[in-house]
């Protein structure tokens, strides 16, 4: 909770700091309408393969303005999940089960500024997740500068397979504020911030922990608060081509620290063809209370992966074909997207040889997009 | 009465520049240097953070559930039992 009001505190210290820096910017702003998002539809098919889980489905979003003032946006996204993880094969059984996630958005403008509001929920048999989000974008120093600033709300109930009287709750708050700054005429760049908090029931009611050797239910404690800041840069390198690098660090209460490094490179080639490469190295430490194998009794303990110390590299690339273009009318492409990536964990052990646990990863996606 | 009021209206210009001077110093004014007709390049497809929302939704959504880290890369999050 009071994790919960600092982050409140931060928001509302935050917001009178923009309101100044408003005014002046505004000042010398010129007049300049910001742009509703394009007309768009998007038809997807994902594919995630690695480390015992298969996770697969179709999504769709449709985006249409109405009246040149707003854009209405739906979308659903379904995940079919079956789970062979290293936690499942080594204390639990293998399982099947489907997310089902709907979410409707509409953006509003209002001279140089646009404001989103989304509603989203999620449901799978035993977590159903209700999301709502609004942000707002403002352009100012005649449309050089566009700062945005938004706000998340969400609210899990959380559920177990055949233990019908176990329910609790989680719940999410989430605050950014973000500037994307025209440098030159050929590069820009993006400063985002976010600090995130959460509050209830963060573990799995599924996963064990280890001490002395023994599997013991996780415990985990029911606050988190992190913030995370990531850096873009975005050129144009004059031949058809552009470049980005970005960069992010992320800390939180449950003392993780992560560093996320990206570089990707676009070039077109010919008039249908557009390829994107990129390259992403993760690296973060691991939570105060993870232990592969606890040596001692302490209030909170996990065996989570996901709060160990890791890294992970990946390598994705991206292709875009122009099925058939309009000018003025439609414009429809052909994409498709793979990405390679490699876990090590430094402090997860495989319980069935004793090794240090890794493993591949692969995200394939194959879609159609449409502006209309 | 005709001359004095020249010599007045020229001395409350004075008396009040000086004290503009005093209460503001100079400040540089910054005016926008790319000038909307030549952001051409900028505004291209391949120079935007995020093309497609849903596929690169998807690859945030495979990050976020296995990684420890989240937040700052534009989108909204949300919650899913997929830990």
């Amino acid at each position: 909770m009071a994790a919960t009001k600092a982050a409140i505190g931060l928001w509302r210290r935050l917001l009178a700091l923009f309101g100044g820096l408003l005014g002046g910017l505004l000042g010398v702003a010129g007049v300049r309408a910001a742009d509703l998002p394009e007309n768009k539809a998007e038809a997807l098919f994902h594919s995630y393969i690695g480390g015992g889980v298969d996770a697969y489905g179709p999504a769709f979003l449709v985006r249409k303005s109405i009246f040149d003032k707003v854009s209405l946006t739906g979308t659903y996204y379904l995940d079919a999940v079956s789970n062979a993880s290293i936690d499942v094969v080594t204390t639990a059984s293998p399982y099947k089960e489907t997310r089902h996630e709907f979410g409707m958005s509409a953006d509003y403008v209002y001279r140089d500024a646009k404001i989103t509001f989304g509603l989203m929920t999620s449901n799978e048999p035993d977590y159903v997740a209700n999301t709502g989000n609004l942000d707002v974008t403002q352009e100012v120093f005649g449309g050089m500068t566009t700062i945005a600033f938004g706000f998340t709300r969400a609210s899990d109930t959380v559920k177990k397979h055949n233990e019908p009287e176990f329910q609790d709750n989680a719940d999410h708050w989430q605050y950014r504020l973000g500037i994307t700054q025209i440098l030159t005429t050929r590069w820009l760049m993006s400063a985002n911030f976010e600090a995130l908090s959460d509050e209830g029931y963060l573990a799995s009611p599924y996963r064990v922990a280890r001490v002395f050797g023994a599997a013991v239910p996780e415990r985990t404690p029911r606050t988190r608060t992190g913030r995370a800041v990531k850096l873009r840069v975005v050129g144009d390198l004059g031949n058809r081509d552009a470049m980005n690098v970005g960069y992010r660090y992320y800390t939180d209460t449950w003392d993780i620290k992560a560093h996320t490094a990206e570089i990707g490179y676009s070039r077109y080639f010919g008039e249908n063809w557009l390829a994107d490469s990129f390259f992403r190295y993760y690296t973060q430490t691991g939570a105060l209370f993870y232990s592969d194998n606890a040596m001692s009794e302490t209030l909170y303990v996990s065996r989570n992966r996901q709060l160990s110390t890791f890294n992970n590299m990946g390598l994705g690339a991206k292709l875009s074909y122009n099925l058939r273009r309009v000018p003025g009318r439609y414009d429809l492409k052909l994409n498709g997207a793979y990405e390679y990536t490699r876990f090590k964990f430094k402090d997860f052990t495989d319980l069935r040889d004793g090794s240090l646990y890794g493993y591949a990863s692969n995200v394939f996606q194959l879609y159609l997009s449409a502006t209309y | 009465m005709t001359a004095a009021r020249p010599l007045a209206v020229a001395a409350a210009l004075a008396v009040s520049s000086l004290l503009g001077a005093c209460a503001m110093p100079t400040v540089p004014t910054v005016e926008p240097w790319v000038k909307p007709y030549e952001r051409e390049r900028l505004g291209d497809p391949i120079m935007k953070l995020s093309r497609d929302a849903l596929a690169d939704k998807h690859f945030e959504h495979v990050r976020v559930v296995r990684e420890g880290a989240r937040g700052a890369t534009g989108f909204q999050g949300g919650g899913c039992g997929c830990n």
